[in-house]
């Protein structure tokens, strides 16, 4: 086909060439199609046509005509036929090698556009389950073809077609495995996607290699790519679990929201079991959740769910004790009260267990946490978010607090009907066991004459289930409406559940039963048949009230052809023929002489009644019966034969067998027990809402249990957290970062049960210290639940808690030595000085003078290793020398590392002019070399000015008391994704001097590569509303080894959200994004005493947040104390008489509100934390950053 | 036969796959098949190995028991696999799946397909997905991973594939240019993942559509039985950079329930009642709402109506009159009127005030197009209907359902205070507008 002829097509539609080109390529697979044996997707002709296609060819033609007759794979219809139709007239049949020819021509070609052309084609037959596979060897060639469509499409087929060419898929490998290395994120990512979508077995180590470096690979995308791939890796090669395992274990502790919900969607295909992984990242999961794409939200609530049931104690333990015995709903009938008597007893046996634990139900913390960050997913759009919150609440939550997913699922009901059948589902399951949550929304179920069917079936359901004294009338008046409805299934059901209704509701039971013997004389058969059989077992439960009716029905006979109504009327009337005396015989004649003609079920019942007349009335009645039971005698079913057989040699005494015949009026006319009319939904929510089983109401493959609460709940401890990753916030724009609030709370919650531990008095030794501290960490832990509405579990949890957190600790310690030592080293001084003020300030001194003794003593010393038995003195004094000698080895390091700060200052001026900042670089003192130093020495001086007046240690090495970490600097760019590029920021905490509204971020790069980067400057800026920011200038060099700083501002407009931008060099663009923590958005402002508390008195009510806290036992000091605030927040200190109290004020950049933050120590190391902030937002997170520094 | 075959499928997998005899069962969506309204299979799409067509027979089955094609339950076990599927556009868009699954999941996603086919495609019919069976291809290749969905944001889709206009199926054809992106699509990566990147526009414009439905059904006598009032907020911003929207009701009180586009910050509307959002570019449904049951719902239409038939005379009586109420002196316009006539009904002879009216005698369905109503002179619709000569009178007597829109009124009073863009300079033209529409208005007779 030319380009010509293409282009005369087009007005038509470009597509058709596509179309016409496919039917032609077609035609070699569609013969397959006509083979009876195969199906039309000829996966096994594809198995041929791999071994041997030539010969195939021939072969072919032949096959086509013997099965030609066979007429398709029953699924190929019309349309198929059609277009072989049509093909038949264009007599390809000969051709259709050479068209195939064709495609390999165009696949070989060098023009993108023919190859493009001819992979469109073979998708296009792929869609259509043609076989392509004999196009193998030619498509796979151009996995490396750089066209992206052609590429794609050749992924496309090479996923297909992989699995049965095994040997020519290992071609493209090499391709992917370049493509892993690739610096972009999304190249490495979509590589991995089809690597490890080729089902080839042999790559299966290939694959494994690939997901493991991929999952610590620096972009979320790429890691979520990773956590897809485990599953198919997994469904490939079920031996590498174990190796998956870890790699899921790695990828659930990735805190970004991308990875979260394919992580766990990983997790619950490979180890669904392993429940344990969870424990550690469950309040992350927690958190994240409401930021994570829905689909993967409903994954991880659905596990969430299942965590939650071994986790945590049932919240409803007493209500459903008192449920199951006393609800009283189904107890209308004599014969059930002794069953109640039991289960009554049983539930005071099980009550009286209750009491005697004496254990009031506090929800833990977590659970707590589960259903509120759940919550505001009911909101979502997507269905299935909604369904998996519902299920949720409704397996989790606190009997009161289920009825929120009402509203939500009623809302579901106004979407397609699909959904519908499936909320409609659910929803009855739920009716029976929470009636009331869904009695509000009641006229949401009723039915419109336009509903299909088995909508309508499934909202008469529900209202069924609704039903109860105070609403039966407007729902039998709405079921009297249904019943005129011209869908006769429908109207089926609802007698039946008009019946139910009857039976649930004694009240209305004479009404019921009067409507439907009105339906008797309906003229639609279907509906009387069904009154009758509904009938039937509303007069089983008073027949002697009801003989009018009996008799009424009796002469339904003449006119009921439906056999299920005429047996039901048979039945009834030899159950209760003592009530109908007279008329009892007569319909047994009149049956007898019908019984040739009646169905079977209906003759069984006649041979019943029969049976039953001649036990009562065998005057009237003997020949009768004995002429039916010879019928039956010669009956074609050899169920009636049998059963006639059976009831002669029952009820007709013989010499034979007299001993049952006694017993026959016993074994006929035994009082039978009316039926249940149950829901079908009963006990259906033993399957886990929502899930494929429970629509089935059968156990799917693969479905989980939902497992029952535990009997005491398993230590909760297991899921504390190092605090360190709770700090990392992830913020992202749809949640206000409100959502911390929480898991601050539990945090803090946790602190204070760690807390003791630390609050070891002086000369005790170490952490290891054990009973003191359990009593103690009993009380801090009662008196934080006590603060909040929800405290932990119970005492004696608490103590095991206690001694887990211990051992935790000593984890954390271990770790800390391990990896934060620069942490630990301010975290440890401060323990020390918090010591030493409890004594005189007079010993203060003299300790202080003994400790810089010790510590030039112990310097000397290698001071590789701590001895954990060593005194708390001593050891915190090797300590502080560790972290002096650490120091030094740093200085020493960026002595050989890194040139030196002045010539990197040098090259600074050179560049451009941050005179300002800069110069103060020649009075930092502090050696760390991570810390941008300049601006904390302005907050610091002031610190020690003020402080100057109750502390000496004025002296003290700057190294000790500077907040050092004041400016923590964070990372914007990666060496490694980077390309060498590696660039840091602080904020500096200067005021910003081209914008006095900014925040002032310093920037330093380093180019690590052997190449000189130029250009260095940044583009694209994508800010939030009122955002600004002032780029830095443009670096023009960056020879290869170097460092530089910038400083740049940013307006982040008093919020918490990022500003993104683009990093470029002269070669590369970096995606990257800052995000100020809250206490950099302020700048310090001095107030004096006086006007700190006049201001404070204007910023009451709900512009002020107080929160009680337990100080970290390092920070008991008011030094600590301004230190850690300082740290947390750019604030100054307010300077006040008072050595338990500290202030602090600021304002914010952009708008200038005030900041007041007061921080009120009390006795034993317990605090009050109070911010004062117009703007509420800020107030919340800075108090939970301070609260953050204080407590850890 | 067909078993057979199946069978022998399976036994060529299992083989293929080798020694393991027992595989996990693998999750989520496996395959999707798209069946047309005469039972044929005209797209299939496998994400893992293989299944044989031969599955949809179990759906075929299911099929032939239900009487009407929205009878075919959404959920159908069969030996091996589960079918789930949803029905759209006359078309079955049916998925295979292996194991447990939440059947919403796979409902939802099957939804959210057809509405991509919709934007990409304007329609989603036989014939369009047949014509861009290529497109189709690579959107079913990008939505799903491993049969777990990985980008179902229409502006992330778009980025990565670009839809299909004549223009550029010409363009296409001649220079071999693609429609597949040539930028790598970054919004994944972003916070803002529904949002397009780099969007420019000369016009910055953004419309927001109020609609509010009625949902209604009204007894014998005229009374209501039940009315409520669903409303949505369909947006159509095209606004160049990364706007960030706030838009604020004047009587936030009104909204009892509501769902939003992922965009909405829920905080913010917890909070203060107003939605905040950055918005996707192009069209978007950003609320869904329920208006309070307290409030009473203004039924603006009524009817008057009296249809009986008389035992043995073979004849029905038909009148029907509509009057507007509680409008608001706004007009009630594209009023039709439609009814599923008994069994019973050879063929009608009414005549109408004005406006066309209908009757198919094979299907029973009688439908009046009436138009705008004037107050002044009311739609009515009489006449007889006659019935099968010796049938007995129908007991049942037909549901009359009603479709009307009113423009520039939202019936629940909702009215829109601001809308105010923050984060870019320029000055957007907005645009609002209300309208009320019957949704499912049924009246009984």
């Amino acid at each position: 086909m030319t380009t010509m002829q293409k282009l005369l097509q087009l007005p038509v539609n470009a597509v058709n060439i596509v179309k016409t080109v496919q039917s032609q390529v077609q035609g070699q697979s569609q013969e397959e199609d006509k083979s009876p044996v195969l199906s039309p997707d000829g996966g096994q002709q594809t198995w041929y046509s791999a071994l041997q296609p030539d010969e195939l060819r021939h072969l072919r033609p032949g096959g086509s005509g013997g099965g030609g007759g066979g007429g398709g794979g029953g699924s190929s219809g019309g349309g198929d036929q059609d277009e072989r139709a049509t093909l038949d007239e264009g007599g390809g049949f000969q051709n259709q090698p050479l068209r195939h020819d064709d495609l390999k021509e165009m696949l070989d070609s060098n023009k993108d556009s023919s190859k493009l052309e001819a992979m469109k084609r073979i998708v296009a037959m792929i869609a259509r389950g043609k076989n392509a596979s004999d196009l193998f060897p030619a498509v796979v060639k151009n996995v490396a073809c750089k066209n992206i469509e052609v590429k794609k499409l050749v992924y496309v087929y090479l996923v297909r077609y992989a699995e049965e060419q095994q040997d020519l898929a290992l071609l493209s490998i090499s391709t992917f495995q370049r493509g892993l290395k690739d610096p972009n994120q999304l190249i490495r990512a979509s590589a991995l996607r089809v690597l490890s979508s080729i089902r080839v077995t042999i790559i299966v180590p290939i694959m494994m290699l690939a997901i493991k470096e991929a999952a610590s690979d620096m972009s979320p995308y790429v890691r979520k790519t990773a956590a897809h791939a485990i599953p198919k890796l997994y469904s490939l090669d079920p031996e590498q679990k174990d190796q998956l395992i870890e790699v899921i274990e790695k990828l659930l502790a990735d805190k970004t929201t991308l990875v979260a919900g394919s992580v766990v969607m990983a997790f619950e295909e490979v180890c669904p079991e392993r429940i344990d992984l969870i424990h550690k990242n469950y309040r992350k999961l927690c958190n994240l959740l409401i930021d994570v794409e829905e689909w993967g939200q409903v994954v991880i609530i659905n596990m969430l769910t299942r965590y939650a049931r071994t986790q945590f104690l049932n919240p409803n333990i007493n209500e459903s004790l008192l449920e199951e015995g006393g609800g009283g709903e189904k107890t209308f009938y004599g014969s059930e009260e002794d069953e109640d008597d039991e289960e009554e007893e049983k539930e005071k046996k099980s009550e009286a267990a209750a009491l005697a634990k004496r254990k009031p139900y506090v929800m833990d913390p977590d659970h707590r946490l589960l259903l509120r960050n759940t919550k505001p997913l009911l909101q979502s759009r997507n269905a299935a978010v909604v369904m998996a919150v519902a299920q949720l609440y409704f397996h989790l939550a606190p009997k009161a607090e289920v009825g929120v997913i009402a509203k939500a699922l009623v809302r579901l009901l106004r979407s397609h009907s699909e959904v519908q059948y499936v909320v409609l589902q659910n929803v009855a399951t739920m009716t029976i066991k929470r009636r009331g949550m869904f009695e509000p929304y009641l006229k949401s179920f009723y039915i419109r004459s336009t509903d299909p069917t088995q909508i309508k079936v499934l909202k008469l359901e529900v209202l069924t289930n609704l039903a109860n004294e105070t609403n039966i009338s407007t729902i039998l008046r709405e079921f009297q409406t249904y019943i005129k409805s011209m869908d006769k299934d429908f109207v089926a059901a609802t007698i039946q559940a008009i019946g139910r209704c009857a039976t649930n509701i004694g009240e209305v039971r004479d009404t019921c039963l009067n409507g439907l013997v009105q339906l008797l004389s309906n003229r639609d058969e279907l509906v009387v048949a069904e009154s009758v059989v509904v009938i039937k077992k509303l007069l089983q439960m008073q027949p002697e009230k009801h003989s009018d009716i009996i008799k009424h029905m009796a002469k339904l006979t003449d006119n009921i052809q439906v056999p299920m109504a005429r047996a039901s009327i048979l039945w009834l009337i030899g159950e209760y023929c003592e009530h109908v005396p007279k008329i009892a015989p007569d319909v047994l004649r009149k049956m007898a002489k019908s019984f040739t003609n009646e169905e079977d079920i209906v003759k069984l019942q006649i041979i019943n009644l029969a049976a039953k007349l001649y036990l009562t009335n065998s005057k009237q009645t003997k020949l009768l019966t004995q002429y039916v039971l010879n019928l039956a005698k010669y009956d074609q079913n050899y169920d009636i034969r049998d059963r006639a057989r059976f009831i002669r040699q029952l009820i007709v005494p013989t010499e034979k067998c007299g001993a049952l015949s006694k017993y026959a009026k016993k074994l006929f006319l035994a009082l039978k027990p009316a039926p249940v009319l149950e829901s079908p939904f009963k006990d259906r929510d033993h399957f886990q809402l929502g899930s494929l089983s429970h629509l089935l109401n059968a156990k799917a493959g693969g479905y989980q249990e939902l497992p029952d609460w535990p009997e005491a709940a398993p230590d909760p401890s297991v899921r504390n957290v190092e605090v360190f990753a709770l700090l990392e916030r992830v913020t992202t724009l749809t949640s206000v970062p409100e959502w911390t609030k929480c898991s601050s709370r539990e945090k803090r919650k946790e602190k204070k049960v760690e807390k003791p531990f630390y609050s070891d008095s002086e000369g005790e030794s170490g952490p290891t210290e054990s009973a003191d501290s359990e009593s103690d960490s009993a009380s801090g832990s009662e008196s934080g639940s006590g603060s909040e509405e929800s405290g932990s579990g119970s005492e004696s949890e608490e103590s095991e808690e206690g001694s887990e957190s211990e051992e935790e600790e000593e984890e954390e310690e271990g770790e800390e030595k391990d990896q934060k030592k620069k942490k630990n080293k301010e975290i440890k001084k401060p323990v020390q000085e918090s010591e030493s003020e409890n004594s005189s300030e007079e010993e203060e001194r003299k300790n202080e003078r003994k400790r810089r003794q010790r510590k030039n003593d112990s310097e000397s010393e290698s001071e590789e290793e701590e001895d954990e038995s060593e005194s708390e003195s001593s050891q915190s004094e090797s300590e502080d020398s560790d972290s002096e000698a650490e120091v030094k080895k740093k200085k020493v390091k960026t002595a050989q590392t890194k040139p030196p700060p002045k010539p990197a200052k040098t090259d600074n001026k050179k560049g451009k002019k941050e005179m300002s900042l800069l110069d103060l670089d020649d009075f930092e003192p502090a050696p760390s070399p991570q810390v941008t130093p300049v601006n904390n020495f302005l907050s610091n001086s002031l610190v020690t000015d003020l402080e100057g007046l109750s502390l000496s240690d004025n002296v003290l090495s700057p190294a000790t008391i500077s907040p050092s970490s004041a400016t923590k600097s964070y990372e914007l760019l990666h060496r490694i994704t980077g390309e060498g590029l590696s660039v840091e920021y602080c904020f500096s905490r200067q005021p910003f001097s081209p914008d006095a509204n900014m925040v002032a971020v310093q920037i330093e790069f380093t180019n690590n590569t052997t190449n000189d980067t130029k250009n260095l400057h940044m583009e694209d800026v994508k800010l939030q509303s009122g955002m600004r920011v002032k780029e830095f200038p443009e670096i023009e060099l960056l020879p290869a080894g170097e460092t530089t700083t910038a400083v740049m501002g940013i307006d982040f407009c008093d919020s918490t959200q990022a500003a993104n931008f683009q990093l470029c060099t002269h070669s590369r663009k970096f995606f990257v994004s800052i995000q100020p923590p809250v206490g950099e958005l302020m700048r310090p402002v001095f107030l004096t005493e006086n006007e700190f508390k006049k201001e404070q008195g204007q910023l009451m009510g709900m512009n002020e947040i107080t929160e009680k806290l337990m100080l970290d036992v390092k920070c008991r000091n008011e030094h600590a104390i301004v230190q850690r605030v300082i740290t947390a927040a750019n604030l100054s200190r307010v300077p006040c008489g008072s050595d338990k109290e500290c202030r602090f004020s600021g304002r914010t950049v952009t708008s200038s509100s005030l900041v007041l933050v007061t921080v009120a120590s009390k006795e034993e190391g317990t605090a009050q934390l109070m911010v004062n902030c117009e703007k509420m937002v800020i107030g919340t997170m800075l108090v939970k950053d301070i609260l953050l520094a204080l407590t850890q | 036969m067909l078993s057979g075959s199946l069978n022998g499928k399976q036994g060529e997998i299992r083989h293929q796959k080798g020694i393991n005899v027992s595989l996990p069962l693998t999750k989520m969506i496996h395959s999707v098949f798209l069946i047309n309204a005469s039972g044929d299979i005209f797209l299939e799409k496998h994400w893992k190995s293989v299944v044989s067509r031969s599955v949809c027979d179990y759906f075929f089955e299911a099929q032939e028991r239900a009487t009407e094609p929205e009878n075919v339950p959404p959920v159908i076990p069969t030996p091996h696999h589960y079918l789930i599927s949803v029905l759209r556009h006359r078309i079955f868009f049916v998925a295979v799946i292996q194991s447990e699954v939440p059947p919403l999941f796979v409902i939802e996603f099957l939804h959210r397909v057809v509405d991509t086919f919709q934007d990409y495609f304007g329609v989603c019919t036989e014939a369009a997905i047949k014509d861009n069976v290529v497109v189709v291809y690579e959107l079913l290749e990008e939505m799903l991973d491993n049969g777990f969905p990985l980008a179902t944001e229409s502006n992330i889709l778009k980025e990565l594939i670009k839809p299909p206009t004549i223009l550029r199926t010409m363009v296409n054809t001649i220079t071999g240019s693609t429609n597949v992106g040539e930028q790598l699509p970054t919004g994944q990566l972003s916070v803002v993942p529904w949002r397009r990147t780099g969007v420019k526009y000369t016009n910055n414009e953004a419309y927001f559509d109020v609609v509010e439905e009625i949902d209604a059904i009204i007894d014998k006598s005229g009374s209501t039985i039940t009315a409520e009032i669903q409303g949505v907020i369909d947006a159509c911003v095209k606004l160049t950079g990364m706007p960030d929207l706030t838009l604020s009701f004047m009587n936030p009180r009104l909204l009892d329930d509501v769902s939003f586009h992922p965009c909405v910050r829920f905080k913010r509307w917890e909070a203060e009642r107003i939605l905040s959002f950055i918005p996707p570019d192009g069209n978007f449904r950003l609320l869904s709402y329920h208006v309070s049951s307290q409030n009473l719902v203004a039924i603006p239409v009524y009817v008057k109506h009296n249809i009986s038939f008389r035992e043995g005379s073979f004849q029905g009586h038909f009148d029907l009159t509509l009057w507007p109420k509680q409008t608001m002196g706004k007009a009630v316009e594209s009023v039709l009127v439609s009814s599923q006539l008994p069994r019973g009904v050879l063929n009608t002879n009414l005549s109408a005030s004005q406006g066309i009216y209908t009757f198919d005698p094979v299907t029973k369905l009688l439908s009046w197009d009436v138009g705008k109503i004037n107050p002044q002179k009311l739609p009515s619709l009489k006449g007889t209907m006659s019935l099968q000569a010796g049938a007995s009178k129908p007991d049942e007597n037909p549901t009359i359902n009603i479709q009307f829109k009113i423009q520039q009124m939202a019936i629940s009073g909702l009215k829109v205070n601001r809308l105010d863009m923050y984060g870019e300079k320029y000055k957007p033209f907005k645009g609002i507008k209300y309208m009320t529409k019957a949704g499912k208005f049924q009246v009984r007779t």
